[in-house]
């Protein structure tokens, strides 16, 4: 038996893990952030990310906040179920943070919360849009909009623009393309509106021609798709096939490379609603996105701004509590009203989730367009 | 060597884990997490060892059979957890049963797995096990009750050290047990030489069914613990990755070296918590610590060189008991 190899494993292991103190400076607030740094939803978590970073490096710049310096702590959970709970432990235990930031993936946030609730360390979420999230308890927040708001705004549009006769098309496998259906048909019809047809569909179907041509007899004038990116590039594109010339609209599920790669010319003239536009015109906008470019040489996209607007949202919290203690710091959260954030006017509700203006965005000439904005 | 009885053993460390849960509240909460996380994976590890190591066919669904037990003790505690009543007897009964059943109804899935696909071999079989292990995940991410696709939430914190490390002793001990029986010899010889053993007459198909089953039973009961530690269990938590992660385990330990598989288990958990803080040692080169925003690189660089350096596994066929198997 080769027992030196074996000693010299221990002997490493051993000497790494000797706790290391790191000495926390004084006058340093510790914020703890949580994010898919690496694995199957990296790209998501690697935006929220350099959002928040950018956050906090700008509020140091500005002298921080209570006269000190915000630290923040991030850590990887690897984009795996089971790690988002250690690490939150971790935060709150070993680097005594006094507040948490993330995550993306609502099943992420949804298994951190019970954790950040029990040890009262108020966690905001920037982008976990599952109403469940911030139901685990009054210490869990989030900065993004739910579901089911965005099939309201989807219809207030489609009402605006004068349509009156609605198609749907649903992917029942998605608890979000459901939820965003349900609401904008409620909606639709509180309003006078009809839906001339509405049609199912399952994530990972290749072929929506007999949906479509359904659909395509009932003469709609739009046709709402409430589903991701990856199915929604094959219908658009199956739709002009069959001769569907009326504009399809959707939620932030479409967000996604491929959607124009895939659909090309055909998704031209749809609308789709989101969290965030780089083309808004905006002062605050214009200016996050500058430094944000000058930062990471990219433009940044729904996750980043939404990343940005918790840290944002943290350190006015702060302010206004006056102090870092978590009942006093929670409750100062829960207060905030009409927060100026480039996703929009935030105010958050009782139920502590944000209510705040969506963008609506058009598709054409190979981008998107910012179109408007639409207030709850 | 006079060994000492491995029931004492036993016993000894059920007491063990009795002792320690006592001081649980003024451990540190992220080391208690890695520290169950611990004796969760030594258990997963373990029966996969029984199936890969001592009876020599891969499967590469045990993920699978720990998202049945996971979701089944989750779904009994959550719509019975009180129907004893809601002292702490009452529910610590409910939440073994809850944990015994899970691991019954795994093993149940085990059975049902292992019959028909234990006709196959080799990549064959990990290929057929993989399957269902994704047809487990699928089926959990469309049923309702089990929450789909959102997750299975508010599940009451019950497992700690000590129903953790029962489990650990029970498993350890069960499958040694087991194999080092007369009985248990069957096993050894279905993965050493499967036509030879059919020759002496023993019935291969019997005992990689129940190599399997009893594989299934304890990763349900390590689902159970998983449950009602984590609070919140999701279909992507049991995905392939996770059956991997467990396969990397019994071969880096060594198979059929339930020792070995054991401090595999350990060194693979905590290892990539280590790495965590590589940027906060002083003492290394820039560079590395550079990299520990890519931890994940640095884990995998050493779980080669580990492999490199033993490739017959951490301890080679060295036992508890330095009996050699």
């Amino acid at each position: 038996m080769q027992t030196p190899q074996i000693l010299r494993v221990l002997a490493l292991a051993a000497s790494v893990s000797i706790p290391v103190f790191s000495a926390m400076a004084e006058g340093e607030i510790p914020v703890g952030e949580f994010a898919s740094l690496t694995g199957a939803s990296a790209s998501f978590g690697q935006s929220s990310h350099k959002g928040t970073e950018l956050a906090v490096e700008q509020i140091n710049a500005a002298g921080g906040v209570l006269g000190k310096k915000i630290r923040l702590i991030t850590e990887d959970d690897q984009s795996q179920a089971g790690q988002p709970a250690t690490i939150v432990r971790k935060l709150i235990s070993q680097d005594k943070v006094v507040a948490i930031l993330g995550e993306v993936a609502s099943s992420k946030s949804l298994e951190a919360a019970p954790i950040c609730q029990q040890n009262k360390i108020p966690m905001i979420s920037p982008a976990s849009t599952n109403p469940k999230v911030t139901e685990v308890g009054d210490y869990i927040f989030r900065v993004c909009f739910i579901d089911p708001f965005q099939g309201t705004v989807m219809s207030k549009f489609a009402r605006g623009k004068g349509w009156k006769k609605i198609a749907v098309l649903t992917d029942v496998k998605q608890d979000y393309s459901v939820g965003l259906a349900e609401f904008f048909v409620k909606d639709i019809l509180a309003n006078g509106g009809e839906i001339v047809r509405e049609q199912k569909y399952s994530t990972g179907d290749k072929d929506f021609k007999p949906q479509l041509t359904s659909i395509k007899a009932a003469q709609p004038d739009a046709i709402f798709v409430p589903g991701y990116y990856g199915e929604v590039s094959l219908i658009a594109k199956q739709a002009k096939l069959l001769g569907i010339k009326v504009p399809l609209l959707g939620g932030d599920g479409w967000v996604g490379d491929s959607l124009l790669k895939v659909a090309g010319k055909s998704l031209d003239g749809s609308f789709f609603s989101s969290h965030f536009s780089a083309s808004d015109k905006a002062e605050k906008v214009q200016n996050f996105v500058s430094k944000f470019k000058a930062k990471y040489g990219e433009v940044p996209d729904d996750m980043a701004a939404l990343g940005y607007d918790s840290a944002m949202i943290l350190a006015d919290a702060m302010r206004r509590a006056g102090t870092t203690e978590s009942a006093a710091l929670r409750d100062a959260i829960a207060g905030t009203k009409g927060f100026d954030a480039v996703t929009g006017m935030i105010t958050l509700d009782a139920n502590r989730n944000a209510s705040k203006s969506a963008v609506i965005l058009s598709i054409g000439n190979g981008g998107f367009e910012f179109v408007e904005s639409v207030q709850p | 060597m006079r060994r000492l009885n491995p029931k004492i053993l036993l016993i000894l460390a059920v007491v063990l884990a009795a002792v320690a849960n006592v001081f649980s509240s003024s451990i540190n909460p992220y080391y208690y997490d890695i520290l169950i996380t611990i004796g969760i994976n030594i258990i997963l590890a373990v029966s996969l060892n029984l199936v890969i190591g001592y009876t020599g066919q891969f499967s590469l669904g045990h993920a699978g059979f720990m998202a049945v037990g996971a979701y089944f003790s989750a779904w009994v505690t959550l719509n019975f957890g009180f129907v004893l009543g809601a002292t702490v007897p009452a529910t610590t009964t409910v939440y073994v049963l809850a944990l015994a059943s899970g691991g019954l109804v795994a093993a149940a899935t085990g059975l049902l797995v292992g019959v028909p696909s234990l006709r196959l071999r080799g990549d064959y079989l990990a290929i057929v096990t993989l399957g269902f292990s994704e047809i487990i995940k699928g089926v959990i991410q469309n049923a309702e009750p089990l929450g789909a696709q959102r997750g299975l939430g508010g599940i009451v914190q019950h497992t700690d050290i000590f129903w953790t490390f029962t489990g650990v002793a029970l498993a350890v001990y069960g499958i040694l047990a087991l194999v080092h029986s007369t009985y248990g010899s069957g096993f050894l010889a279905v993965r050493d030489d499967e036509i030879a053993a059919e020759a002496m007459g023993i019935n291969t198909t019997k005992y990689k069914v129940l190599a399997f089953v009893i594989g299934a039973f304890f990763a349900g009961l390590a689902g159970g613990l998983y449950a009602h530690f984590k609070q919140f269990i999701h279909p992507e938590g049991f995905n392939f990755l996770k059956s991997v992660d467990i396969v990397v385990m019994v071969i880096l330990g060594g198979m059929g070296s339930t020792a070995g598989v054991c401090l595999a288990a350990v060194i693979l958990t905590i290892l990539p918590e280590l790495l965590r803080a590589v940027s906060d040692y002083p003492w290394l080169p820039e560079p590395v610590r550079n990299l520990a925003d890519n931890r994940m690189i640095l884990y995998s660089v050493l779980l080669i060189v580990l492999m490199l350096n033993r490739p017959q596994g951490l301890f080679g066929k060295l036992n508890f008991g330095s009996r050699k198997s």
